[in-house]
């Protein structure tokens, strides 16, 4: 499973990168959606238990001895809102994109300086 | 220039403090207090197989109410946002009608999409699955229609009235909770029935159907609104 953490950190960094460097603003929602991807396997990864089974108590045996073979359900349970929210978020900052686009007709971050000082 | 540096500076601060967590980090090899508890309480006290709906749905159903709320104004943002304006109906005449094939295998698979997102949602207390996954299954069955038919309208009024009266549905199983059980969201407002069984686990399945319902009718939402838009 250091393998998966390893991998949802990299897909974080890859995300960060993309955050820093691109100016497409497109490209800049894929960015955070790509950081949240790594972040949500980097919880999975750290709830993980080697050699157990899902959270799914369907046997006798899993109900009765459920706490010694299944892994823990609680990061699970928080990656699912996570990923609900992440989606919200997705579609909100996405909008706002379109809404910019009709204002300016460009997608570069850096042709948007209204706030900035 | 300067501007890459500094990212570049950033972004290796970052991978140092991920590589020193990676390096320093001891996979878990027990399930820890609540973990433990939720599962071992979990069959007995709300009756559900799958050990992750029981803690998203009644021990931190709280939590999904909000996370519903977020998903809700999320949905309203992009509604209120990509307002419908009177001449988006101009460019409508250079749009290529979609193939014979597209046309036919979409109508054909929607029903079964739909019904698909239906059973995953009515199961969630008993595999993996639930509400907010049907409910996406669903509005990816939308999402077809959408691409298929570039005229198809989803009918708002329908889709504001499945969302609020699922909503205030969930809230108010919640509020019954309160009343006739242990607390807000408590699922044992129904008996809780053979385990394992399809009407079991009290009222986990009636708020997942909920919760599907409404999330499948806010992501239709949101996509009918972005679909508007070009």
């Amino acid at each position: 499973m250091t393998i998966v953490l390893g991998i949802g950190f990299l897909l974080m960094l890859i995300g960060f990168w993309g955050l820093l460097t691109r100016r497409n603003m497109i490209k800049m929602v894929l960015s955070i959606a790509i950081a949240e991807s790594g972040l949500q396997l980097a919880m999975i990864a750290i709830g993980y238990i080697n050699g157990r089974t899902a959270p799914i108590l369907n046997s006798e045996t899993l109900k009765l001895h459920g706490a010694l073979k299944v892994v823990d359900p609680v990061p699970q349970a928080l990656v699912l809102t996570a990923i609900v929210i992440g989606v919200a978020v997705n579609a909100l900052m996405l909008t706002f994109v379109i809404r910019l686009y009709q204002q300016k007709k460009s997608l570069d971050i850096s042709d948007y300086r209204d706030m900035k000082w | 220039m300067i501007k890459r540096v500094i990212s570049f500076m950033v972004l290796l601060g970052f991978a140092f403090i991920f590589g020193k967590m990676l390096i320093n980090w001891l996979p878990m090899s027990e399930l820890n207090g609540v973990a433990r508890a939720y599962v071992e309480r979990e069959p007995q006290e709300l009756g559900a197989v799958n050990v992750v709906t029981a803690i998203v749905v009644t021990y931190r159903g709280l939590d999904t109410l909000g996370e519903v709320s977020v998903l809700f104004l999320a949905a309203t943002g992009v509604a209120l946002l990509l307002r419908r304006r009177k001449n988006s109906t101009q460019n409508k005449e250079n749009k290529r009608p979609a193939s014979e094939f597209l046309k036919t295998g979409s109508s054909l698979l929607m029903p079964f999409i739909v019904m698909f997102g239906v059973y995953i949602f009515i199961n969630g207390h008993l595999s993996p699955g639930g509400g907010f996954q049907g409910g996406a299954v669903i509005a990816s069955a939308m999402l077809l229609m959408l691409l298929t038919f570039p005229d198809y309208r989803l009918n708002h009024t329908v889709l504001g009235w499945v969302e609020s009266a699922s909503g205030v549905s969930y809230v108010l199983v919640g509020v019954l909770g309160l009343l006739l059980a242990g607390g807000f969201l408590d699922n044992r407002i129904l008996p809780l029935g053979t385990y394992g069984a399809i009407l079991s686990a009290g009222a986990i399945p009636l708020i997942y159907v909920f919760i599907g319902l409404k999330v499948g009718a806010e992501l239709a939402g949101v996509l009918e609104n972005l679909k508007q838009e070009q």
